[in-house]
């Protein structure tokens, strides 16, 4: 049987694959995507025999930075990134949490330096009991991967 | 940015805990000296804690250094709105090193990376305040000759208490049992259970005071602070939950030592002061010559620099 495409084939760009259907907004908003002018095609719900139900995020002739991509590892961890050059995935970049993440996270601590002068953020990544916790740098709050607040 | 500065507990060593312990003996028995002399340290109390400003100031004074700085920050350029990042750079113009209380969590962390000087950390919000938990250390060491394979009592409030949790930091260097006493609103939280577990340290919690901590070394009370709470019916409700009485002490062991960071309220009668086993006023005392120890430590590569300079 033919295999039916549910989301047309992309030429230049890049695809990301594989994240958690409910997870799949969080990802458009934190790569800012409602802003992006390029052409974007978004399926959720389809049928995936990894995740159950997937989304999948197509942008077309658009490359994104390591930075960029390393906030999807903190929400959608085992989302695939492939880079596409004339319709052939040309990089499967892997998607790793880096020991550290600045700027890009918000401490929940509300009394934090941090959310209350101009100080950048920075977490250490810990992993704890197969849990990934991060630490901020300054205050030394802990959180749980799930309840990180993206900027 | 000064990398010998003091922020939290956990950046010292075993190893310097000890020595700044020894440094401190000798500084209780000899407390004026003129190793400062001509060093300038500022006070930075972005909130009042009159306690530990003056154990720091008085400590510096003996030392023979001078002191500049605020105890409010209603009286300083922060009050106008100037960040934390200038007021550190400016005071850095003037000041050897800068010691510094704080309400926001991290500020002094974040002080100690755009600081020139050395930064002393006097408390930031809940988070640090390692001069109250090398005092505490030093007070248990004097009482007890170790600090190795005590039973350690901690009481009150163990949820917002920040000295107990940076205690079970500091003490998990050697070999420490716990009892956690604490109502269930403020018992321990789990990170520092888990650390427990981590690294082997036994412990075991409990949620009534009355006469069961006979097998304790060290009996470590905390204030329930109301500033702590957001929700006041909970403050009032825990307020006297626990009040320490001298009945409660008639089968404890002869050893034991009382400590308290003070300031009390009624967590402990006032008929224990009489008993030889309370501690906290001269727990407090040892504060000065632990922060003598703590001033010469991170002013201790200018002051060798000096003395080279001079020969």
């Amino acid at each position: 049987m033919e295999k039916e495409l549910k989301v047309a084939a992309l030429r230049n760009g890049t695809v990301i694959d594989h994240i958690p259907a409910d997870k799949l907004y969080k990802v458009v908003y934190i790569l800012h995507l409602d802003v992006c002018e390029h052409q974007i095609t978004i399926g959720n719900n389809l049928e995936s025999a990894k995740v159950g139900k997937k989304g999948i995020i197509k942008i077309s002739d658009r490359a994104f930075a390591e930075d960029e991509t390393n906030k999807i590892a903190l929400i959608a961890p085992n989302a695939k990134i492939n880079i596409i050059r004339d319709f052939q995935v040309v990089e499967k970049r892997p998607l790793t949490l880096p020991d550290e993440i600045k700027e890009i996270v918000q401490c929940a601590n509300p009394v934090c330096i941090t959310n209350n002068q101009p100080v950048s953020t920075r977490f250490h990544v810990l992993n704890l009991d197969d849990e990934v916790i991060l630490k901020c740098h300054y205050c030394e709050r802990e959180v749980k991967r799930d309840n990180v607040k993206i900027k | 940015m000064s990398n010998n500065s003091l922020v939290s507990i956990s950046d010292y060593s075993k190893e310097e805990i000890l020595a700044i312990l020894d440094s401190a003996a000798e500084f209780e028995a000899n407390p004026n000296r003129k190793t400062l002399d001509g060093n300038v340290i500022a006070t930075l109390f972005f909130e009042p804690s009159t306690r530990t400003r003056l154990s720091f100031e008085t400590a510096v004074i003996r030392l023979g250094g001078s002191i500049i700085g605020f105890s409010d920050a209603a009286t300083s350029s922060s009050s106008k709105g100037e960040t934390l990042n200038d007021t550190i750079h400016m005071v850095s113009c003037y000041a050897d090193a800068i010691v510094m209380r704080h309400p926001l969590e991290g500020a002094a962390r974040y002080a100690s990376e755009v600081s020139p000087v050395p930064i002393i950390n006097a408390g930031d919000g809940a988070n640090q305040h390692p001069s109250q938990t090398l005092l505490d250390l030093y007070s248990i060491l004097k009482t007890q000759k170790t600090l190795e394979n005590l039973n350690i009592c901690l009481v009150g409030d163990l949820k917002y208490g920040r000295t107990v949790h940076s205690l079970i930091m500091a003490m998990s260097h050697f070999n420490p049992t716990f009892k956690f006493i604490a109502p269930d609103e403020l018992k321990m939280p789990d990170e520092y259970k888990v650390f427990c577990r981590k690294n082997n340290i036994l412990y075991t919690e409990s949620c009534e005071l009355h006469d069961n901590f006979n097998d304790a070394d060290i009996f470590y009370m905390t204030r329930v602070q109301k500033e702590r709470f957001q929700d006041l019916m909970e403050y009032e409700r825990v307020k006297n939950v626990y009040t320490l009485k001298n009945e409660m002490l008639v089968n404890s062991k002869p050893n034991l030592k009382i400590l308290h960071p003070l300031p009390r309220v009624n967590e402990i009668d006032p008929d224990v002061d009489s008993n030889e086993k309370a501690y906290y006023f001269q727990q407090a005392q040892n504060g000065l010559y632990v922060r003598q120890a703590i001033v010469s430590k991170v002013l201790a590569p200018k002051l060798t620099n000096g003395t080279e300079e001079k020969s």
